[in-house]
């Protein structure tokens, strides 16, 4: 059994309210559609107000001598047919509407950045960033009310100052910087992409973003070049084997081939202070002192730490830092003190198994050198072939601040003090 | 103050500006011993006689065209055009030469004319008794239109229409006439024609209409009000030349304006309207101009319920100032 209403019916175009006169019906009498129900006065008529359902009377809400406006409730009637199921039913149903209605409306955000001309003119005015304000309008749109609002309180969310500190500190002092993370002053647009159930979509936060920003920001400010050299290491490796174990057991910690890289790296820059310089608009700054980045991956996210001074340490100072930092950026423990001041970045791409890559220069850098993977190869060497460790050095340019020339003879630097490392000649103390 | 109808202050405007004014006299289709077809003239035949309540012949052309003269000769006519849609036979009078007279003539002739026309539907009155004819008469200059919407209204502007030095077009809502009513000072006063009236002060959204479709507004603005939502509604009364002064103000109070008439949508008085607050007004809004306006259909139809679709209604308002408060 369903219950439904019954409301005031108009009588007549003119007519807004009746009077009932009195009700030709009792709680429980049972009535068919168009069955009178109770006689009504108006101003202009008397008439009998027909039944619109068939079934019981359930409740006589308005009395005898109410006046009642049109549309409102009379009484209830117990419809016959219907299950109480359906009343069960629809009540949950209308809640359900509710709720998606209300959802809608606070979802509903499609018109949140279509500013009319006084709310933009009042942003501009009152230095407001709409981004910021909440709209009250369709499709949340901030109308100029809103903005009254905000005025009117004094509450004026402006842009965030954040932006603007770090556009300036970057601008005066951009060189010393370095691969901090900066809010870059526009967003790139991005078209939108398709996806398709199944699909995972992962949101871009954090150092993803970083990365991002940076990234985007290199390889569109930067014309990069790349020169890459084969270097035969195959004494280092001999001296580098001889020696490891030994070493971890004295030291506490691996003597990696890439500490050597490191120290060959910042040899050469002290020769070739060119490349461990940076663009600073007007003028090219190169810095005196040789801090080298280097890349540590973790997950899903990449620090470029420093290794402070590398041309005062030694190879295990080097392999100490890179211990360190490594460890540090794995346990997420690294400071912003750890990354900044680098002056060049050098890249371990080789323990990826990478043997040839184009590295992306760490904003605002001159250079990134990528060590590739040491590996063994035939080489002719006086006509002879022989089995040699073999790595390819990688090395991205900024074209602006250097060219063909210099960087080759730094290449050519580094792969000399490379191919000379051996017990010998290099001590790692 | 005594309650009167919108009519009655027609009437009342009449009387005193006659017993004021040996120069003013009326003339019409059946405003003489029958006192008007509505009976606005009620009354004027038998206090001021047949020659200065003249019953003229069905010939608008000649009523407008008699009264131009008489005006001319420096009398005050006030022509009757039984219903606003029997005026275009006299649209060459009017506008040939009324309109154009004191500019034609280097300032030497005038042609102090006021013509009252009962416009408007809402009556079961079909094409021929229902029309709004503003829009024919409003891109004349020479010309002014007056279209109250109180009984407060009509005495003050028809009697200042009367002492107007130029023709003056005064259409009267026929609907209105005996629907609204409304408190009329007995004694003699006039309002400025030109001036529009904030007939309620709001700050949610900007309502500019005239006429009877003024009512409808202050209804739906009451209802609307229960909910939170605040109408500002200005009369604009004068539709040609219309009070840019006020237009400007009353859009710009709000950001979001509705403009009404009862007149088909396309070419009425409320698209001149929109284009001076679009002209005026860019920075300060914040919702396009909405119009709210009969159909483009040549009359308005005779079946109750076309009669209903056609015409402006305070649910038709009500409807349409929520939307723009939302927006």
């Amino acid at each position: 059994m369903a219950t439904e209403k019954i409301n005031m019916p108009q009588l007549g175009e003119s007519v807004t309210e009746g009077t009932i006169s009195s009700w030709l019906v009792k709680v429980g009498d049972h009535v068919n559609k168009y069955d009178p129900i109770a006689e009504v006065m108006t101003d202009k008529v008397n008439a009998e107000v027909p039944s619109s359902f068939t079934g019981t009377i359930k409740e006589l809400v308005a009395q005898e001598g109410d006046t009642i406006a049109v549309g409102e409730l009379m009484c209830y009637v117990d419809t016959e047919g219907g299950s109480s199921s359906e009343e069960t039913a629809e009540s949950p149903k209308q809640s359900t509407d509710t709720t998606d209605t209300n959802e809608e409306t606070t979802k509903d955000q499609t018109m949140k950045k279509r500013y009319s001309p006084a709310v933009l003119r009042m942003a501009q005015e009152n230095n407001i960033d709409l981004e910021q304000v909440d709209g009250t309008g369709r499709g949340g749109r901030i109308t100029r009310k809103d903005m009254e609002k905000i005025i009117a309180n004094g509450g004026v969310p402006s842009p965030k100052p954040a932006d603007k500190t770090v556009e300036k500190e970057t601008k005066s002092t951009s060189v010393e910087v370095e691969a901090k993370p900066k809010t870059p002053t526009k967003e790139v647009q991005t078209p939108p992409v398709a996806t398709q159930a199944g699909d995972v979509e992962i949101p871009v936060t954090g150092v993803r973003k970083a990365i991002a920003q940076n990234m985007v920001r290199s390889k569109t400010e930067i014309p990069h070049a790349w020169m890459t050299v084969e270097v035969d290491v195959t004494d280092l490796v001999t001296y580098r084997n001889s020696i490891k174990n030994d070493f971890k057991q004295k030291e506490g910690f691996s003597l990696t081939f890439f500490a050597f890289f490191v120290k060959a790296v910042a040899q050469a820059l002290k020769e070739f202070p060119q490349l461990n310089s940076m663009w600073a608009g007007d003028k090219i700054v190169q810095k005196k002192d040789i801090n080298l980045s280097i890349a540590v991956a973790k997950d899903q996210e990449l620090f470029v730490p420093v290794i402070k001074h590398a041309d005062d340490k030694t190879i295990k100072g080097i392999a100490r830092d890179i211990s360190e930092l490594a460890n540090k950026a794995r346990t997420g423990k690294l400071t912003s003190e750890d990354m900044q001041g680098g002056t060049f970045t050098v890249n371990n791409t080789g323990s990826f198994g990478s043997i040839h890559s184009m590295g992306v220069i760490n904003y605002p850098q001159a250079a990134i050198l990528q060590v590739e993977s040491i590996v063994k190869r035939p080489v002719i060497i006086k006509d002879m072939f022989a089995a040699r460790d073999m790595v390819n050095l990688s090395l991205s340019l900024d074209h602006r601040i250097l060219d063909g020339l210099v960087c080759g003879q730094f290449l050519a630097r580094v792969k000399e003090i490379l191919e000379n490392m051996n017990e010998g000649t290099t001590s790692v103390y | 103050m005594p309650v009167m109808s919108y009519i009655q202050a027609v009437t009342a405007a009449l009387k005193e500006e006659m017993q004021r004014d040996e120069k003013v006299f009326v003339l019409g289709e059946d405003v003489g011993k029958k006192g008007g077809v509505f009976r606005a003239t009620d009354g004027l035949y038998d206090e001021f006689g047949e020659y200065r309540v003249l019953d003229t012949p069905l010939a608008e052309s000649a009523i407008a065209g008699v009264g131009i003269g008489a005006a001319m000769y420096g009398m005050r006519p006030v022509a009757e055009m039984q219903f606003a849609d029997f005026i275009m036979p006299a649209v060459n009078q009017i506008i040939s030469e009324a309109a154009k007279l004191r500019y034609r003539s280097n300032n030497d002739w005038n042609a102090p004319i006021t013509i009252r026309a009962p416009y408007g539907g809402g009556v079961h009155g079909a094409l021929y008794h229902s029309q709004s004819v503003e829009a024919v008469f409003a891109n004349q200059p020479g010309l002014k239109i007056v279209m109250p919407s109180t009984p407060y209204d009509v005495k003050g502007l028809l009697k200042a229409a009367i002492r107007d030095n130029d023709p003056v077009l005064f259409f009267e809502h026929k609907r209105a006439y005996r629907l609204l009513k409304g408190e009329v000072p007995e004694e003699d006063y006039v309002l400025p024609i030109g001036k529009a009236d904030v007939k309620r002060e709001g700050s949610d959204v900007t309502i500019i209409t005239y006429g009877l479709c003024v009512h409808f507004a202050l209804q739906a603005a009451e209802k609307l009000a229960e909910e939170g939502i605040d109408a500002h509604i200005l009369d604009l009364r004068t539709v040609y030349p219309l009070d840019q002064e006020a237009i400007i103000e009353a859009a710009k109070k709000t950001g979001k304006v509705l403009l009404i008439t009862e007149d088909n949508k396309e070419g009425s008085i409320i698209g001149e309207v929109a284009a001076i607050i679009s002209e005026n007004c860019l920075f300060d809004l914040d919702a396009p101009i909405q119009r709210l306006a009969g159909p483009d259909v040549p009359a308005m139809p005779y079946a109750p319920t076309m009669e209903k679709y056609f015409m402006i209604n305070p649910d038709k308002v009500e409807k349409a100032i929520r939307d723009l408060a939302e927006f």
